[in-house]
């Protein structure tokens, strides 16, 4: 019934296999399997590669530069709207200008939703009444030009000789503003969660402990996935400066090795912060939370979508001690301006404090069990 | 100095007085002894919460004891933990491996671990996956995943395999195919802690075990000598009409009965020679003016060692 008991105990299974392991093979092992696991993951290449193209295409036409000076107005129907349409054609800015007659009721109407930027009320005596909103920045430009259009075509005459020069080249777009926010964004999110979220939900799978129970160096595990996340990096800067370039004609005046350099700073830094926020979190509930919390305050404040010196000025310097903030303005200032590193010792500070000190409190306070 | 394995140590598991308590409120092991010798299998049997996860985990060096002393193939972990990890093989209660991952993978990735693994594909042969070598894990059944555990323990050529639960949960089939790799392990000379609430499990696979209970060993031995020790090789179990007003007790006069008990109107004696006792037993049912309802007889197992010893199943559904 039971076994009986081996007579002469073997060290060990007997067969010599000869197979021995070089130094890194459990390296490479590891990293080659988190690279599998990430590329049969559809839900993980949609949101690292996919979505943030998709943002940046939808914001990018959406927020397209219009011909700023073009402006939409409404004249109230009465005596005087047929000659204040023929004022304004007469007017050398008429292309600029696109007056219809609406009745007063409907007009204002328009004007309130954002249809028209001012409302024009002829007073029958040759005079004008403006409706505007001094809040509405196309609304106030809208009643100068309007003004100018319809004094000239009455015969007013300048003083002054000016001539113009149309500048607007890429480089000073919203897109090019928002490109590299997006890919510091993006960044940020892909470490958190590729790293603070994998390992915890590795932790809760006991699949940590396993790794442990095993000769696997533990300093191992932890630079497969920060490399594993670096060379996610690389794909995620290609795709989305490639992106930028290819579809909105983007201009990078940077070099690709500065704004490479940036990426791996940053990858490093998020990492070390994912690694921090993982390093205690048993459920992957909790990590969920834990990595919106950390990351809420620097969708907000460090300019990904519009600039943070819409801010009041006194907590610029807060702002600019974020490491998102200090990855975008980098990003920026190297994609749209040339900047080169040597100019941006700030912002490098900054994550490397940020990315440093995670690592090292991550290294003391994480639980591989 | 290097350190070597001797092959002529014979305790391979020892530990001292073991002691753990969780977060200060929680002993779930309180003073615990084991010796587990080169080459043995042996099996730590414990209903649910005995403390055998823990137990084992402090074993294997992955849970720090409160007190007491582990001493594995000759070292403790303290000292040699790198040699240790590479003479274990460790098969935790609950390992979810990765889903997207395939089993040939799985396996070399673990192989990748050891200085001198064995080659993964023959783990796979040796535990029957080689036809699943390229699924993914999470298209595996229960048994397979199983087997699929054991083999990244098997994988890094272990002198000692710890086992903890390899079958819970699985079809009678997928638990013999479990047994056959244990005992082939052993047969080449392997030693193996196993924990289990299946007595059948304990009683075929293992040289010898522990009944853990409450974090302490209660009973230890062969699975015959525990059953030996019962008192009596076999239950005779009955129940007849009005014996209510009988004390239990007076059951134990018959001849060849060590002991009684009493659980839902069914009465179990631990017998010897079960016909000296039925006889009498009859007649002391007819006495009585009642009526059996209900008799048999079976070779006691380590279930009645368990419920003798506790008063209660190992399995409580
Ligand atoms: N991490 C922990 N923190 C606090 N208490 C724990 C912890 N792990 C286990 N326990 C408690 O310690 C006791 C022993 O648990 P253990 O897991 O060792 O039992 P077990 O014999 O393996 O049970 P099972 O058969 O259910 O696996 C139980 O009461 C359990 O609730
Ligand atoms: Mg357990």
């Amino acid at each position: 019934m039971t076994n009986a008991p081996s007579v002469s105990p073997q060290p060990s299974q007997g067969q010599v296999s000869g197979l021995v392991n070089p130094r890194w093979a459990g390296f490479w092992q590891l990293l080659l399997a988190r690279m599998r696991e990430l590329k049969r993951e559809p839900e993980v290449i949609f949101w690292v590669f996919v979505f943030p193209l998709l943002l940046a295409l939808g914001l990018g036409i959406a927020f397209r530069n219009k011909p700023a000076d073009a402006t939409s107005i409404a004249v109230v129907a009465g005596p005087g709207a047929d000659s204040t349409l023929t004022l304004l054609a007469k007017a050398p800015q008429h292309g600029t200008v696109h007056a219809k007659v609406l009745a007063k009721e409907e007009a204002l109407k328009a004007f309130r939703l954002g249809k028209v930027d001012l409302v024009v009320e002829p007073d029958g005596r040759g005079g004008y009444q403006y409706h505007y909103d001094p809040a509405r920045p196309e609304s106030v430009l809208s009643r100068t030009q309007v003004n100018d259009a319809l004094q000239s075509g009455a015969g007013r005459l300048d003083l002054l000789p000016v001539s113009f020069v149309v500048s607007s080249e890429p480089g000073s777009r919203y897109i090019d503003f928002l490109i590299p926010g997006l890919l510091g964004m993006n960044l940020m999110n892909a470490a958190m969660w590729g790293i603070g979220f994998a390992l915890v939900d590795m932790r809760q799978r006991k699949l940590l402990k396993r790794f442990v129970a095993t000769p696997m160096r533990r300093s191992d595990f932890l630079l497969a996935i920060l490399s594993s996340r670096l060379l996610l990096m690389l794909v995620e800067v290609g795709l989305m400066l490639g992106f930028g370039v290819l579809i909105f004609h983007m201009r990078v005046l940077g070099s690709v090795l500065t704004i490479l350099l940036i990426g791996v700073l940053g990858a490093l830094t998020f990492g070390g912060l994912g690694l921090l926020t993982a390093s205690r979190a048993q459920k992957i509930e909790t990590i969920s939370g834990l990595i919106n919390l950390v990351m809420m305050p620097m969708w907000i404040f460090s300019g990904v979508f519009f600039s943070y010196e819409r801010f009041p000025v006194a907590i610029h310097p807060f702002i600019q001690l974020l490491p998102l903030t200090a990855l975008n303005d980098a990003l920026r200032a190297t994609i749209l301006e040339g900047a080169p590193l040597a100019a941006q010792s700030g912002r490098i500070l900054v994550m490397l404090v940020w990315g440093g000190v995670s690592f090292l409190l991550a290294m003391r306070w994480f639980r591989w069990t | 100095m290097p350190v070597r394995y001797n092959a002529s140590m014979a305790v391979a598991i020892q530990c001292r007085d073991l002691r753990k308590t969780y977060d200060g409120k929680v002993e779930a092991v309180r003073g615990l002894n084991l010796e587990v010798q080169a080459g043995e299998c042996f099996g730590l049997l414990g209903p649910n919460g005995a403390g055998k996860t823990t137990t084992i985990e402090i074993l294997e060096g992955l849970l720090a004891p409160t007190s007491g002393q582990v001493s594995i193939l000759g070292h403790t972990w303290e000292t040699h933990s790198r040699e240790l990890r590479e003479w274990l093989g460790i098969s935790l209660q609950e390992t979810r491996l990765s889903e997207k991952l395939s089993v040939l993978e799985t396996v070399e990735l673990f192989a990748s671990f050891y200085h001198r693994p064995r080659p993964a594909r023959e783990v796979l042969e040796q535990l029957q996956l080689t036809e699943k070598a390229d699924a993914w894990v999470g298209k595996l059944s229960g048994g397979q995943k199983q087997r699929l555990a054991v083999a990244t323990a098997l994988v890094g050529n272990p002198k000692v395999l710890f086992l903890d639960e390899p079958t819970t949960g699985l079809d009678p089939q997928s638990r013999r195919q479990l047994w056959d790799i244990v005992r082939e392990f052993q047969g080449r000379g392997g030693t193996i802690l196993l924990t289990t609430h299946y007595m059948d499990e304990a009683e075929r696979l293992c040289d010898r075990l522990a009944i853990v209970d409450h974090g302490q060993i209660i009973a230890e031995g062969s699975p015959a000598e525990l059953i030996a020790r019962l008192g009596g090789h076999h239950v005779v179990e009955f129940a007849a009409s009005n014996l209510e007003g009988k004390a239990p007790e007076a059951w134990s006069q018959l001849p060849g009965v060590e002991s009684v008990r009493h659980e839902d109107g069914l009465f179990s004696l631990s017998v010897r020679e079960p016909h000296l006792t039925i006889p009498a037993l009859l007649d002391a049912v007819e006495q009585q003016g009642s009526q059996l309802m209900h008799l048999t007889t079976r070779q006691a197992s380590l279930e009645d060692v368990f419920v003798r010893l506790t008063g209660r199943h190992l399995r409580e559904e």
